[in-house]
């Protein structure tokens, strides 16, 4: 039994361990080990089409993941008040979300924008002052990129920050109405410090997503690259270890945001609410 | 927000190719009638992924019961940490990996080291196989752990002190009140494999296609959205038929339903 633990274990990540040894590769074959360089990860960060990539995949993984973390708590906050019949709905709804292919939101994402920007393009540029510039086109990129991330990983941060509105002690909010706080006053002073970890930590694994997210990216980024897109073309033109070493990065940030996300979650929600109960 | 796009889809399934792609509308069937043309997509995906879902059942659920049931408490939550983070990091990098050990110069040579002859292992329906295993394999293994570990494990003690054998007590007591978790892995996994693109797309070369590819195909190569839309619209049904079957038959054997996180 523990013999078939390790081996699952080493299943799940020889794979990733190997990534990492070969973008170390001195040589120029990605599978030939020829000595230890770090010089692939000089190539990778001078490479200006990898850093056109990553810097939208950034842009569009902060702005997706501020924009799910703002509608996602509110959302999670409003359902508290949601009951009954209603409320299973919505709880469908969320974990359908969840569980629906990324292909198939991309697609859908795609289809629907299009359409939306067929629709108010000829109606923008109808009212658009004559004489002045070309009127603007909406267009796929950046702002699909970013709506289609933000609808997806919103899901994502209610799931998290409702777990944690639900584990809080009710009394407090109701001491603070009885000692004369307003109710926004009690949202800053009460609510927000106890469920602040469990948002930051939706921040962090929405970021996550949509830094890594493939799939829907490539449906709905127009004429944008991000980096996994990058990486996915790369990875058909040939095998470098140049790849591995971008690969590595993008591992290893996604793990620095994990362990941060798991430590709100787990280590200091803890406190928190000890504090608060104390 | 989830269900206007689905609407589109369907809309534009009836709909026409433009003579430049994108699309135009039309009320015809013609889409539908046409869906034999990508048949061989069809038959890939409805074999491989209910086989994927099965492999991935089989790795996974001896592990869920060894973390939930055998590790020491100690260990447990870095052990289950530990199926979680793959989940979380990048799926296309990490089926990258697989390319690299399937591929010429990976397993292949270090077959022919010992001494059998020259093997093909990526580009096949084996490379995407293993590709689906490693990469949802967190995803199955986590709720058949949530439904193991809530386990009263006095029946396990009763079930032994009756005489039980312990795979008897495996079988009659462990095994069926781990079917809700099963039934959640296998459902999650099984819905997303219908739409996985890049798996095949790496592992398997293009002779390996799943509908995913096909879908890619058609909307951003040859741009024929109304046939994509049509192939995309019958995904979701089938998606669809095939969950409420699984759900119903699950259902008739344990009623309690899981609630699965992933963080």
């Amino acid at each position: 039994m523990r013999a078939y633990a390790v081996a699952v274990y080493l299943f799940l990540y020889i794979p990733i361990g190997i990534i990492v040894l070969f973008s170390f590769n001195a040589g120029r074959h990605a599978s030939d080990f020829q000595g230890f360089s770090t010089k692939w990860y000089g190539t990778a960060l001078n490479n200006p089409f990898m850093m056109d990539a990553l810097t939208t995949s950034l842009i569009v993984a902060f702005s997706s993941a501020v924009c799910a973390t703002v509608f996602g708590t509110m959302a999670a906050m409003g359902l508290q008040r949601v009951k009954g019949r209603l409320r299973a709905l919505y709880d469908a709804v969320i974990y359908v979300a969840i569980m629906i292919p990324g292909i198939v939101i991309g697609i859908a994402t795609l289809i629907a924008l299009v359409t939306v920007f067929n629709f108010l393009n000829p109606l923008i540029a109808s009212v658009w002052p004559a004489g002045t510039d070309r009127p603007p086109r909406l267009n796929m990129g950046y702002t699909s990129l970013i709506a289609a991330h933000t609808m997806f990983t919103m899901a994502l941060v209610i799931v998290i920050v409702r777990a944690r509105i639900a584990g809080m002690d009710r009394t407090l909010i109701e001491a603070s109405a009885d000692l004369y706080a307003t109710p926004m006053r009690t949202f800053r002073q009460v609510t927000l410090p106890q469920i602040f970890p469990a948002i930051l930590a939706g921040f962090l694994l929405a970021f996550t997503f949509s830094f890594d997210d493939f799939i829907i990216a490539f449906f709905v980024a127009g004429s944008e690259t991000t980096l996994p897109i990058y990486v996915f073309s790369s990875i058909r033109r040939g095998v470098t270890p140049e790849i591995n070493a971008i690969g590595t990065m993008v591992l290893g940030m996604s793990l620095t945001l994990l362990v941060v996300a798991q430590f709100l979650l787990r280590g200091r929600g803890g406190t928190a609410r000890r504090r608060a109960a104390g | 927000m989830l269900v206007l796009p689905l609407a589109v889809v369907i809309v534009f399934s009836f709909g026409e190719r433009g003579p430049a792609g994108g699309y135009v509308p039309a009320f015809t069937f013609e889409q539908y009638l046409n869906l034999p043309a990508r048949l061989t997509a069809f038959k890939n995906t409805m074999v491989l992924a209910p086989l994927g879902t099965l492999a991935a059942l089989l790795v996974a659920y001896p592990l869920a019961y060894y973390l939930a049931i055998r590790a020491s408490p100690r260990l447990r939550n870095g052990l289950l940490v530990m199926v979680i983070v793959p989940f979380w990091t990048s799926i296309l990098i990490r089926t990258y990996a697989w390319i690299f050990i399937l591929g010429g110069r990976g397993l292949p040579r270090l077959i022919e080291l010992i001494g059998f002859d020259e093997v093909r292992l990526i580009n096949t329906p084996f490379a995407v196989l293993i590709g689906i295993i490693y990469g949802y394999l967190p995803l199955m293994i986590f709720p058949i752990y949530v439904s193991l570990e809530k386990l009263d494990r006095r029946l396990l003690e009763a079930s032994s002190d009756l005489g039980a054998t312990p795979l008897r007590t495996f079988l009659q007591v462990t095994l069926p009140l781990s079917i809700p978790g099963v039934a959640t892995g296998c459902m999650l996994v099984f819905i997303l494999l219908m739409g996985e693109f890049l798996i095949p797309a790496l592992l398997g070369g293009g002779k390996v296609f799943f509908i995913g590819n096909a879908l890619v195909d058609l909307f951003l190569q040859s741009r024929n959205w109304a046939y994509g839309s049509a192939v995309a619209a019958t995904l979701v049904i089938i998606m669809l038929v095939t969950v409420t079957l699984y759900m119903r038959l699950v259902s008739r054997g344990a009623s309690n339903r899981d609630d699965v996180s992933l963080i």
